[in-house]
């Protein structure tokens, strides 16, 4: 009976472990609130990416990398969006951390980050690493 | 009795011990997780999904 006993108490144990290993929480709603203010900001964004005045940074920020690029009257407006951006991102960073119960985390889901939004970037965009610019 | 006593008491202590070793297991950055959430979250904020959708329905609205 002891053995059946300590049999069911690991196993739950391991399901624990699995699946906390597994698993990483991004279905809460101040997370689904930020993902939907990054996604209506990027028809905005999209079009400074492709002419490269915005690029994706090493450091899972977006970053304002030529401003000539953009047209004197909006180049504004661009700055907004870029300080936004990176707003949402850093919150977006945290409160994956803090969802997860791991407000440590921060840092190493940024980077997680920085590398999956230039692997997915669209060719033709701006993409940092160690500290030069590259076109993708 | 004492011997079903101490049969507990030495369960409980490695149950004590065991959920030690999962909370410490659990402080290690699962990276591979990360990186499929990360996913999932940039398909949301770039529409890439979206994107394969409306090519199979051309008439698909996108705002």
């Amino acid at each position: 009976m002891n053995t059946l006993k300590r049999m069911v108490l690991l196993g739950a144990m391991w399901a624990t472990t699995a699946w906390a290993q597994g698993n990483i929480e991004i279905n809460t709603p101040a997370i689904s609130q930020i993902k939907s203010s990054m996604q209506a900001r990027h028809t905005q964004l999209a079009p400074h990416y492709a002419s490269g005045a915005v690029g994706l940074g090493a450091d899972g920020n977006v970053v304002l990398r030529d401003a000539n690029a953009v047209p004197l009257a909006q180049r504004q407006a661009v700055q907004g969006l870029v300080a936004q951006e990176n707003t949402d991102r850093a919150a977006l960073y945290r409160e994956i951390a803090r969802a997860n119960g791991h407000p440590e985390w921060e840092a190493d889901i940024r980077s997680t980050f920085a590398q999956r939004w230039i692997e997915r970037a669209q060719s033709g965009w701006y993409i940092q690493s160690g500290g030069q610019w590259s076109r993708k | 009795m004492t011997n079903a006593m101490t049969r507990t008491i030495c369960l409980m202590l490695t149950g004590a011990a065991l959920s030690a070793a999962c909370v410490t297991i659990n402080i290690y950055f699962p990276a591979a997780a990360a990186e499929k959430a990360a996913d999932r979250i940039i398909d949301e904020v770039w529409q890439l999904k979206k994107e394969q959708d409306s090519k199979a329905q051309p008439e698909g609205s996108q705002q």
